[in-house]
């Protein structure tokens, strides 16, 4: 297929038909995260490069067997090494046997929270998600140095960009909007017990931004939710997460240990998650909603 | 009936995982190569998360009268791979928009000829 614009439509109901696949195998917050992210805002940051390189594809020199030849033998020798793997759906498995049976029997005593993945990932592993959360920090400010300069001479080529003209969308929008931003919020504190979390929320939040800008222009958005603004979020949220680290030092404990925040140490643990889902939903927010306006508002 | 889902299972991260390597490989346009680097992420979340389910087994979400959770870890590991995913995507991206306006074209064969005549 030649017309990439056609490939990243594709590429975008492909990750709804992944998010649908995730939820059959019980993987209800990945599920959600793929939809948002997959479906929404990489189909949205792809679009935003077709409109600022090209959007067909050369002709092919000459086809070439090399690559065919790889990607067979890897597949050949992934298949070979799957043979021994236990079969699929058995709660006997070895994935099964280690560290997971603690998480689910003692994440109520524990932390008093239902939502175990909400548990294991705020508190459990929190060091990986500050890991993580940082690496989306970070790509965020490359993505911001790459695209400074050279911003769009003026606001006219903006509009020409929106749907400035077509009345049902901008109706619609505006009906649509305020449910959007409950949802996120919604998924943010409901994350504890439900499908849900900073993560998820974060994207949510940056989506809807994102589609207020589509329909009345990248400027609009802006006035929304104003870059000085992002600039200061994008590290706050890191720094929440860092500093919830510390305040466990400084009570006593060690570092990202949230059972001395609270003379309670489950509402400790409550606490401490509550403030890294925080520091989590800060940084995606403000990154996505930062990524967005550089691609979108970067001249051609 | 247990075998045939495994086999189906893992049929389908590899076949996945094959389709995207080719891509990156054999595409010379870089949009595709980061969507071919996309299908081959997604083979990798199967990975993960296929080995995490348990038939008849119920989302890691603990409430009364359900014994029996698939694996919640996976899940984790995965969620924030997504995530990060598309933060790297947008690196990518950027890139390939810098690379367009030093060269003028995002073909991978073209951009290595300007290279040779430079």
């Amino acid at each position: 297929m030649r017309n990439l614009f056609a490939v990243v439509a594709l590429g975008g109901v492909y990750s709804f038909c992944m998010a649908l696949a995730l939820l059959a195998l019980d993987a209800v917050d990945v599920s959600m995260t793929e939809a948002s992210v997959g479906a929404g805002v990489s189909t949205v940051l792809l679009l935003g490069t077709l409109y600022l390189t090209h959007s067909h594809e050369a002709p092919a020199l000459k086809f070439s067997a090399g690559p065919l030849v790889a990607a067979l033998a890897t597949g050949a020798l992934l298949l070979y090494g799957a043979w021994g793997l236990p079969p699929f759906g058995e709660a006997v498995a070895p994935i099964h046997q280690h560290v997971v049976p603690r998480y689910l029997n003692d994440v109520i005593a524990e932390t008093g929270v239902p939502n175990v993945v909400t548990a294991v990932l705020a508190s459990y592993r929190g060091y990986d998600t500050l890991g993580e959360t940082s690496v989306i920090f970070t790509a965020g400010i490359g993505v911001l140095i790459l695209l400074q300069g050279r911003l769009r001479e003026n606001d006219k080529e903006i509009l020409v960009g929106s749907m400035h003209q077509e009345t049902i969308p901008r109706v619609v929008i505006k009906l649509i909007l305020p449910f959007i931003l409950l949802f996120a919020l919604y998924v943010f504190y409901h994350g504890e017990s439900g499908p849900g979390g900073g993560f998820q929320a974060g994207v949510i939040l940056a989506a809807s931004v994102i589609l207020y800008g589509l329909i009345y222009g990248l400027s609009a958005a802006r006035r929304v939710a104003p870059m000085r603004l992002l600039e200061i979020l994008i590290p706050l949220g890191v720094f929440i997460y860092g500093a919830v680290g510390v305040a466990g030092l400084i009570f006593g404990g060690n570092y990202l240990d949230y059972f001395v925040l609270d003379k309670n140490a489950v509402h400790g643990q409550e606490r401490g998650i509550f403030w890294v889902e925080t520091g989590v939903f800060v940084t995606v927010a403000a990154t996505m909603t930062a990524i967005y306006y550089a691609f979108s508002g970067r001249g051609r | 009936m247990g075998t045939a889902v495994a086999s189906f299972s893992h049929w389908a991260t590899v076949i996945l995982m094959m389709i995207g390597l080719y891509i990156v490989v054999a595409r010379g346009n870089l949009i595709k190569k980061l969507v071919g680097l996309g299908v081959f992420q997604t083979s990798v979340y199967l990975l993960y998360i296929g080995p995490g389910k348990i038939i008849g087994g119920s989302a890691p979400i603990i409430a009364e009268g359900i014994t029996k959770y698939s694996n919640p870890l996976p899940h984790v590991l995965i969620l924030t791979a997504i995530v990060v995913g598309v933060a790297t995507l947008a690196v990518g991206l950027a890139l390939v928009v810098r690379i367009n306006e030093a060269f003028g074209t995002i073909e991978e064969s073209e951009i290595l000829g300007r290279g040779e005549e430079a």
